[in-house]
């Protein structure tokens, strides 16, 4: 297997194109996320963040090019598209818990039955998890008791319960209220900590500053610009990067 | 593994296609072998599937068929139930009271249309003022959800000429005030069950601009809740559409009926078969719509996404 093939990037998009009928959405993207990156993918609503990570999921199918999970053709029909997304985790704006299921039901459901893990161990890892980030005492509520920052956090630690190889995070504090966007963005900052391998699209700019190993700025689908935090933000070479960052930075 | 290792390339240079990030609509993009390898794949794909669903299907149907063939009384049946030349001769009569079910359904569907629109929209009245109603709405759907609509048949049909008040109309006006009554009571409920589903914040965001109650129904939750259960009621309309067929126990002459008397005269069951396929081919195309409704609504409740 390729999993052991340390030297493959985690994440490797080639060429990726995806249109919805008349409208292409991305052009022709590469992009290479190695082992403990963090990746922060910023542009307009509508630059293809999304759909970015969607394909990685493979929740969109792409027209063209190929994705590469650890080496593997993961944009190949042949794939197991189901046990490919075991490998990923993702965290969606709305955070999209099942609001059936309590706390430890919605962090244990995939190692349980997925994963195959016993009942007892994925109830231990949710609860180390879910106590880490102090919500050990909401085990047994529904996510409609809590607070959108509580939830989101809640489907961070589900995401990550079955350590995955590659962690996608979309627009996870789009919405929530401003004071709720801290907690969430330091839950993120304590997996890069411990040494997760993240995409992420935000609108976030400071955080992305902070945390990021490589920002990268979508424009109409197009990969426009890439580089360390500190050369895309203080000295981009684009003129279409320097422009959208004085847009952000005038209403910020 | 069918894939090779990429080669770890550093980041593409797309600056030097500047140029091409606002014009890029005007150039169509040519698939590369990789995609087109992809799409003969899928295409290959799906032609096996549909040809196992083919075979498959058309090995049951030979077995099913060799099975009921051989049966010891096959020839009987096959000659009580589906003659041709008594099929034939009974299509125009059954044909004659089929019309009857139809002017039935028409004027039902646009009984239980409105009354079962009057019935929800007074169970989702909220003001105690109109507790009365609402209890008599509550029972009115219960009894009538609990009810067979034979015995219903039975009790407006026979029982409401005898009173001796009315005058004397034909069966299958009593037939279609008996399917309302059932009906409404259900269909009253699916309405209900869509204006509730109808998220609260909907209500607050009319309210809020100042529409009345009965305008915040009548223009935001209805439209939107009648969306949410369109599957609903059309499945309610196919039911009720074979379900005209049950007013023939009041002698109206329907497609039922008329099969009946036919049976009575040649001994021969088959006329209930000719019967049976015409109200399927009735339905048919209501259940075509609703199945292709159902897909079109999903489809644009699940914008994109594979899943």
């Amino acid at each position: 297997m390729s999993d052991t093939d340390s030297g493959a990037p985690v994440l490797s998009m080639r060429g990726v194109y995806k249109a919805f009928g008349e409208n292409t959405v991305l052009r022709g993207v590469d992009l290479d996320v190695h082992r403990h990156q963090v990746v922060v993918l910023i542009g307009a609503s509508g630059s293809g963040k999304s759909t970015l990570l969607k394909t990685v999921n493979l929740l969109e199918q792409i027209d063209d090019g190929q994705i590469f999970l650890r080496g593997q053709d993961i944009s190949d029909p042949r794939v197991d598209v189901d046990a490919t997304r075991a490998r990923i985790g993702v965290v969606f704006q709305q955070f999209n818990l099942f609001p059936h299921l309590t706390v430890l039901d919605n962090v244990t459901l995939a190692n349980r039955r997925v994963h195959g893990m016993p009942k007892d161990e994925a109830e231990r890892i949710a609860v180390e998890l879910l106590g880490r980030i102090g919500l050990a005492d909401k085990l047994r509520s529904y996510p409609d008791r809590l607070s959108g920052g509580q939830q989101q956090r809640v489907a961070i630690v589900r995401a990550i319960a079955s350590s995955p190889e590659l962690l996608l995070l979309d627009e996870i504090t789009s919405a929530l209220d401003p004071q709720l966007v801290g907690e969430v963005l330091d839950l993120v900052a304590g997996l890069k900590s411990t040494g997760s391998t993240m995409v992420m699209a935000t609108h976030e700019m400071s955080f992305a500053r902070r945390a990021a190993d490589l920002v990268v700025f979508l424009k109409n689908g197009v990969l426009v610009e890439q580089g360390p935090p500190e050369q895309v933000f203080d000295d981009p070479e684009h003129p279409e990067t320097r422009e959208f960052l004085a847009r952000v930075h005038a209403v910020g | 593994m069918t894939s090779t290792s990429p080669a770890p390339t550093p980041p593409t240079d797309v600056s030097a296609e500047s140029g091409r990030v606002s014009t890029a609509d005007a150039a169509p993009h040519q698939p590369s072998q990789v995609a087109l390898d992809r799409a003969r794949f899928r295409k290959k794909q799906s032609a096996r599937s549909v040809l196992i669903a083919l075979v498959s299907t058309v090995v049951v149907a030979v077995i099913v068929w060799i099975a009921i063939v051989n049966t010891p009384g096959w020839a009987l049946v096959q000659q009580s139930f589906f003659d041709p030349k008594t099929a034939w001769e009974a299509l125009p009569s059954v044909l004659l009271g089929l019309w009857t079910n139809i002017q039935v359904l028409f004027f039902a569907s646009i009984g239980v249309a409105i009354v079962a629109t009057l019935l929800a929209t007074v169970r989702s009245l909220r003001s105690p003022v109109w507790f009365p109603l609402r209890f008599l709405t509550t029972a009115y759907t219960d009894l009538f959800r609990g009810l067979p609509v034979l015995i219903v048949l039975y009790l407006v049909g026979f029982g409401i000429p005898a009173l001796g008040v009315f005058p004397r109309v034909p069966a299958q006006v009593w037939g279609t005030i008996a399917l309302v009554l059932c009906y409404s009571a259900y269909v009253a409920e699916v309405l209900r069950a869509g204006m509730e589903a109808v998220h609260p914040s909907q209500r607050y965001a009319a309210r809020s601009l100042g529409l009345t109650h009965g305008q915040t129904l009548r223009l935001v939750v209805f439209p939107q809740g009648i969306r949410k259960v369109t599957p609903a009621l059309m499945n309610d309309f196919v039911s009720m559409q074979k379900d005209v067929g049950l007013i023939s126990v009041l002698g109206a002459v329907d497609a039922v009926r008329a099969a009946q008397i036919n049976v009575a005269e040649t001994y021969n069951f088959t006329a209930y078969v000719v019967a049976g396929l015409l109200f399927v081919l009735l339905s048919w195309p209501m259940i075509r719509l609703t199945d292709w409704y159902t897909a079109r609504a999903q489809r644009r409740e699940q914008t994109g996404g594979a899943v």
